[in-house]
């Protein structure tokens, strides 16, 4: 009895004293990673690669769900304001809706599935099979060329994904609600300009996607560099890549939001 | 410099992101509507501003002709004191009353702006003379019932 109980303690205190210490070295690595920046200014075409393989391949996706998510928030958000009599302010709705957090959250959330657990699969695998210690044998720096270049690649590319979601969600919140079910168009265009604003709505949509972009590339990667080098390790950090991706974008969501909308 | 097929479907996500950016700022936000930096500004003392709020837009005859640049408390004379910007294509006479009103019954509110008969306009830094301060709903009602107690 005691001794499962002692037993219990000390696996609890090995999991708070093993987080600490990754979430250490998670910060360390995060500074290797960013003071060897240097390299993808000299060499443009490495970031290139990154900004394709991270983005453009990720345009579908992101496409696809935003107008999916425009439609479903366009018939949700009417629904809703019919019974107050009050069907244009649709637009306003449709469109902070998606600014303000959908944008930056879902965009971010697909990201992490869709970029994050390739990145950490990479890597993982790069560094299962030692290519990672080949490089530094060869006196190539692995943060300076490859990993790097992910981390900027990601950061350019998340806001930019951010804001896509967004227009083709209003798109689809538009083709629902005015090409559809008929909302006057002149009110839902009209109403939307009114209520949102360019500094306090679409400029904090793009600070939070920007600050989802470092934190899921820097996850990813981090995950993928510390993975066991077997296979089953690498499968565990892909896991684990997407369940802390959601879970940190969420949690950092609310932070920033409490920041930025206190409901002046 | 040679030009690869990744450099050009990287160009079209970049493009595609830059133009859903510039279509959020222009088409959704309201970067492209009276924006009222270019404008002068003008005082009012209000008794009571309701849940007027910064950056609400300030209309005559129903145009929106600048926003309410800032909010805050005199405690001299105990009342509000509500900058309003506008525009610099309107001019104002100087004895413009200034009202807080309300945009439909459940709509934010905003300042509405009378036009005076006076030949001189209003120039940066003058005040308005005449507000109405914002209806507030208790204190309307309570008013509407002491009126019932009287006539009994």
């Amino acid at each position: 009895m005691i001794g499962a109980l002692n037993r219990g303690f000390r696996h609890v205190g090995h999991m708070v004293i093993d987080g600490v210490w990754k979430l250490g070295v998670a910060t360390r690595f995060s500074w290797f990673v960013m003071s060897r920046s240097t390299e993808c200014v000299r060499r443009a075409q490495l970031l290139l690669n990154e900004v394709y393989f991270t983005g453009t391949l990720s345009l579908i996706i992101i496409i696809v769900s935003g107008l999916f998510v425009g439609l479903v928030l366009g018939l949700q958000g009417y629904e809703t304001l019919k019974r107050y009599g009050s069907a244009e302010a649709l637009g306003t709705l449709v469109a902070l809706a998606l600014v303000r957090e959908l944008g930056p959250v879902v965009a971010a959330l697909l990201f992490a599935s869709r970029a994050g657990s390739a990145i950490t699969a990479k890597i993982g695998i790069m560094k299962a099979t030692e290519q990672l210690s080949a490089m530094e044998m060869m006196a190539v720096d692995p943060f300076a060329r490859v990993l790097s270049p992910i981390f900027w690649g990601g950061v350019i590319s998340m806001p930019l994904l951010a804001a896509i979601f967004s227009a083709v969600g209003v798109f689809g919140g538009y083709l629902i609600g005015v090409v559809i079910i008929g909302v006057d168009s002149g009110a839902f265009w009209s109403q939307m300009q009114a209520n949102v604003d360019l500094q306090e709505d679409i400029l904090n949509g793009l600070i939070k996607s920007v600050v989802f972009g470092i934190a899921v590339t820097l996850i990813s990667l981090f995950e993928g560099y510390d993975a066991p080098p077997t296979a089953e390790g690498v499968s565990y950090a892909v896991t684990r890549t997407v369940v802390t991706s959601a879970l940190v974008v969420l949690a950092l969501d609310f932070v920033l939001t409490s920041f930025m909308f206190t409901g002046v | 410099m040679k030009r690869t097929t990744v450099d050009l479907w990287v160009g079209v996500f970049v493009t595609a992101g830059l133009v859903a950016l510039l279509t959020l700022a222009l088409k959704v936000g309201n970067a492209s509507t009276v924006s009222a930096s270019d404008g002068y500004s003008v005082f009012g003392q209000f008794e009571n501003i309701g849940g007027l709020k910064a950056r609400a837009p300030v209309k005559s005859a129903g145009v929106v002709v600048g926003r309410v640049g800032g909010i805050s408390f005199d405690d001299q004379k105990f009342s509000a004191r509500v900058t309003i910007r506008i525009d610099k294509r309107y001019k104002f006479p100087k004895d413009t009353s200034a009202s807080i009103l309300t945009s439909g019954l459940l709509g934010e509110q905003y300042i509405g702006l009378d036009a005076g008969a006076d030949s001189a306009s209003l120039n940066e830094g003058d005040e308005i003379k005449i507000t109405q301060s914002a209806v507030v709903l208790e204190k309307f009602l309570y008013g509407k019932a002491a009126e019932g107690g009287t006539k009994k």
